[in-house]
């Protein structure tokens, strides 16, 4: 199974010539970590003034950073070499983990997403989030590229049993992004565009089967999504009082601290979920645009990083993760002004909350360490 | 697997494959952020205002601040009506979870019967906005408060809560004077303005509560207040407070209203006085009269009932709506029409042989005394009440100038001024006959309506009325209850006051008041033994009206049958003659006779310096209980 990495390794964007620099013995990448950080404080100043000014919940998230940060500098240690040889172990367990979860969900009753080991409690989901990509990623390594359509067959596999018991959790949120990470993989490996459209195509005819296979509350979701207003009280309430509060927030914001929609609680879920309306409310458009800039700045540094990686492996594990963050922010930001359906996705590096933080920072670790264990060889 | 490998891994191409994804994903996360931020740009600086609004709607609220209702006094400042804070039991339905089992929940830890829910829940739907409290039960005992207390956490949107609710000192007596507020019902709030009344539970319902609710009312206020999502006030940012009801000062003196019950011990009847200069009206009771209060809180459907069915009928108003045959007391009317009208001189003498016939017809026309008074004068007429001088009165007059002399001294009209539901009682003519018959006018008919029988009837109130116009010497004042609304006094001239009762020759007012005087103190007259030992000039008229049918509402058993069928008894009268204080109307159904003495009673107390009524009057200065406002 070993991979030679030092023969596949391809030469371009790798500094010749030169000693390693402090960074990169140190595995890490500046650009990146400092725009983290940025983003983290950021969130940090917006989740005390939605948590009602609580130093503990702020604290308490500072700590999680901090202890998602150190975990993505730890994972930024092994090289992608390593990643590679415990991508199927990660994959294999994380599936046994959501058999296990959806045993256990029969057992109890609702909704199940929870494994307890312990004092640990752990979402299998999140860390499908993460095996998901290294798994195609691994196996389309060793293909040639563009896939073939057993390839294809085989990747369709591969996505198709972690995504469907996410689903059946029931965790739609989850199992999109899953399978989003997935796509990107696929799609970075060079799937023929041709094959992109008819999936589009067959995507939308599916889209009355799905219909048909949601649960009652999902679809309310999407009814409500669609007019939200019918309901103001009940199932629009949250996107009425977000949209009410970016709206309100105009272009320099109420200040922080001040925004009444959401000091006077009528933000649901303010400091998780809709946190982006806080923000909206309290910083205006100015604040907004700055956390947009933010995130492009780590998506185009992410995706310059994913360019230079040097083996197939690294590139399209890195250019998923990258662009499945994206997703993130793209899907969260839509849903809270009213662009998209409220599918329960936090708002990467901002909403409270552990678990999410910890796989997006165990991607960034990822990142960094497919980054940095470059050979560094002469032309 | 490397042995059907066909392909060979092209890294370069790979790599560009790859590069070139990217750019495209590049793009698309470009377009998308750009998606993203149009969509903020509409949301924050587009339609920033609209969204503005939304926010402050959301965090502000405005609360009606509803005003203190106005005290009612008697005219010596005795209170009438005041406001008692009493507790209430509130529903917001938007904050109940499950209103079925809370309203049973409820019915059950105040310890009501079962059917109550019913009321419950269709009290819970009356109110004007969502979110507002609906009122459920007033007036809850300490009791229901500790028990509500103690089970709070199983009755969400369930609230106690302190409101000022009427109370009346004295319901009993004052009962057909005062009306009752009561809740406002929902034909009520169709036609309220709902801005004044937003925080108002009660509104007049009958009585001078009615008719003044404008006034005693007031102005609601209002307090713009910032909340959380939960609707808890945390503060307040704006505030107009509420302009209190006029307190409203009655024409009505108590003790004499209490004297006037008394007098009528228990009897069906009505008794109104009114003072002639003024019109003020000093008492007007209507007995049995029936607790006022009950109908504040909410009068339970079985006490409702029983005052329904209570055979002595004591919801009804007989002062203002008792519609009964006047009988002699028109006499002396009809004796002015006569002499106005000059078909008889004060001095002629008309011969009684005990009945009148109509030219032409041998029915005979009876006097009450079966073998006549013989020689009878104008004055001897009204003293001895003879019927066969007002039957040759009337005949002379005809119906046509009889009818619309009596409209002068207001009868078959409304001439109060404030009294809710004042009937107009009947005065016949031609005209209302074929219409209400399509029958022509039979002279035998006019006799009838001569001695106040017949079609002919006439209210308690329009016989004071009259009785004071007369005392007055034909001046009209519109009677009416309000002395004061506020500081500003109700006093004459009314509009829409009749115009006055205009006779040719002065004297003819004083050849009547003669005949009256001589009712009360003459050899023969009808109330001498109520006249015995006056100390000032009465004048007097007593009455029988025949009861010959019970009205349809009437329920009765065999043993009363007897009792009911005996004539009302009725009396008129003013003192002193020459400078009239007072006029009174007293009817007692099913008397028999012998009023007179009630009259006399109330014109003693009102004018002799010696009775209880011109003691010190001790008016009760009620506490001062500021608007609770809610919350």
């Amino acid at each position: 199974m070993a991979i030679d990495f030092q023969r596949t390794a391809p030469t371009h964007g790798a500094r010749v010539g030169r000693k390693r620099s402090l960074w990169l013995r140190l595995h890490l990448d500046p650009w990146l970590l400092s725009i983290l950080l940025l983003l983290i404080a950021f969130g940090l100043l917006v989740l005390y003034s939605a948590s009602g000014m609580s130093a503990q919940t702020t604290l308490a998230q500072a700590i999680r950073m901090g202890i998602a940060l150190v975990g993505a500098i730890v994972i930024a240690q092994f090289s992608p070499a390593t990643l590679y040889r415990w991508t199927p172990l990660a994959y294999g367990g994380g599936l046994l983990m959501l058999i296990a979860v959806e045993i256990m969900g029969d057992i109890g009753m609702g909704a199940q997403r929870w494994l307890e080991i312990g004092p640990l409690r752990f979402q299998p989901s999140e860390l499908m989030k993460i095996a998901m990509p290294m798994m195609l990623a691994a196996y389309l390594h060793r293909r040639p590229l563009p896939p073939s359509w057993r390839d294809l067959l085989v990747c369709g596999v591969i996505i198709a049993v972690p995504v469907l018991l996410i689903a059946r959790q029931p965790d739609l949120g989850t199992s999109m992004l899953v399978t989003a990470a997935a796509v990107f993989v696929i799609l970075l490996a060079g799937l023929s565009w041709r094959f992109i459209l008819s999936l589009a195509v067959m995507a939308g005819a599916a889209m009355p089967l799905l219909w048909l296979n949601m649960h009652n509350y999902q679809r309310q979701r999407v009814l409500t999504f669609l007019n939200p207003e019918s309901d103001p009280l009940g199932a629009g309430w949250n996107i009425i009082q977000s949209k009410t509060a970016i709206g309100s927030g105009g272009l320099e914001g109420k200040g922080w601290g001040l925004g009444t929609q959401s000091q006077l609680e009528f933000l649901p879920e303010r400091h998780t979920d809709f946190i982006v309306a806080v923000l909206g409310e309290e910083f205006g458009l100015i604040g907004m645009a700055t956390i947009l800039v933010l995130y492009l700045l780590l998506v185009s540094r992410g995706l310059v990083m994913a360019n230079q990686a040097q083996d197939t492996y690294g590139r399209l594990l890195a250019g998923s993760i990258v662009l499945t963050f994206f997703i993130y922010v793209f899907v969260n930001i839509g849903m809270v002004s009213g662009i998209l359906p409220v599918v329960g996705v936090p708002l990467p590096l901002v909403s409270y909350g552990g678990t999410s933080s910890v796989t997006l920072m165990a991607g960034f670790g990822i990142l960094m360490s497919i980054h940095t264990h470059r050979r560094l060889l002469k032309h | 697997m490397r042995k059907r490998r066909e392909r060979v891994k092209d890294h370069e191409q790979e790599v560009r494959v790859f590069r070139n994804r990217s750019l495209v994903a590049a793009v698309l996360i470009v377009l998308m952020a750009g998606a993203l931020v149009s969509r903020l740009f509409y949301l924050q600086v587009v339609e920033h205002d609209v969204f503005i609004t939304r926010s402050d709607n959301n965090r502000m609220r405005v609360e009606p601040l509803p005003p203190r209702r106005g005290l009612i006094y008697d005219r010596n400042g005795q209170l009438l009506a005041e406001n008692r804070p009493t507790y209430n039991l509130t529903i917001v339905r938007e904050r109940v979870d499950d209103l079925d089992a809370t309203l049973e929940r409820l019915v059950q830890i105040l310890g009501l019967p079962k059917d109550e829910v019913e009321t419950f829940r269709e009290r819970s739907l009356q109110r004007q906005r969502p979110y507002q409290p609906a009122l459920l039960m007033s007036d809850l005992t300490e009791d229901q408060i500790a028990r509500l207390a103690v089970n709070r956490y199983l009755l969400s949107g369930v609230e106690v809560e302190a409101q000022l609710m009427r109370y009346y000192p004295d319901p009993i007596v004052m009962s057909h004077v005062l009306g009752y507020v009561g809740r406002i019902n929902a034909d009520e709030l169709a036609e309220l303005d709902p801005g004044n009344y937003a925080g108002t539970h009660f509104i007049g319902k009958t009585g001078v509560e009615y008719t003044y609710e404008d006034q005693l009312h007031g102005k609601a206020g209002l307090r713009k207040v910032e909340t959380n999502a939960r609707g808890r006030v945390l503060r307040e940012l704006d505030r107009e407070p509420p302009v209190p009801g006029k307190d409203l000062t009655l024409t009505i003196d108590s003790r004499l209203q209490h004297l006037a019950y008394d007098l009528l011990g228990g009897r069906r009847g009505a008794i109104v006085a009114i003072q002639p200069k003024t019109g003020d009206i000093l008492a007007m009771v209507s007995a049995p009269g029936f607790d006022i209060n009950k109908f504040v809180t909410g009068i339970s459907y079985a006490d409702y009932r029983a005052l329904q069915d209570d055979i002595d009928l004591p919801l009804y108003n007989r002062a203002a709506r008792g519609q009964y045959p006047p009988g002699s007391t028109v006499k002396p009317f009809e004796a002015l029409a006569a002499l106005q009208n000059r078909v008889v001189d004060a001095n002629d003498i008309v011969y009684d042989p005990g009945y009148f016939q109509l030219p032409n017809d041998t029915r005979r026309y009876h006097n009450w005394l079966r073998w006549g008074h013989g020689r009878v004068d104008l004055r001897r007429a009204i003293e001895v009440s003879n019927n066969t001088y007002f039957y040759t009165m009337a005949y002379r007059l005809g119906i046509d100038r009889l009818s619309s002399f009596m409209h002068e001294f207001g009868f078959g009209e409304v001439n109060s001024l404030d009294v809710q539901g004042a009937l107009p009682g009947l005065m016949p003519s031609r005209e209302w006959k074929r219409e209400k018959y399509n029958q022509p006018w039979f002279p035998g008919e006019t006799l009838s309506a001569g001695i106040g029988q017949g079609y002919f009837m006439a209210t308690p109130l329009q016989l004071a009325a009259a009785t004071a116009t007369l005392a007055n010497h034909g001046h009209w004042v519109r009677p009416h209850l309000a002395e004061r609304i506020g500081d500003q006094p109700v006093k004459p001239p009314f509009p829409d006051t009749k115009p006055d009762v205009q006779v040719d020759k002065t004297q003819w007012w004083n050849d009547v008041y003669e005949g009256m005087e001589e009712v009360m103190s003459g050899r023969e007259g009808t109330a001498r033994k109520a006249g015995a030992g006056l100390e000032y000039t009465m004048a007097g008229k007593t009455g029988t009206a025949q009861v010959f049918s019970l009205g349809q509402n009437q329920k009765y058993n065999a043993s009363e049958l007897a009792e009911r069928l005996r004539d009302h008894a009725l009396f008129i009268g003013f003192a002193p003659v020459e400078d009239p204080q007072i006029a009174v109307a007293v009817i007692v159904e099913n008397a028999g006779g012998g009023v007179s003495g009630l009259g006399r009673e109330l014109t003693d107390a009102w004018l002799l310096p010696q009775s209880e009524l011109h003691d010190q009057p001790g008016a009760t200065v009620p506490e001062e209980v500021e608007s609770l406002d809610g919350d």
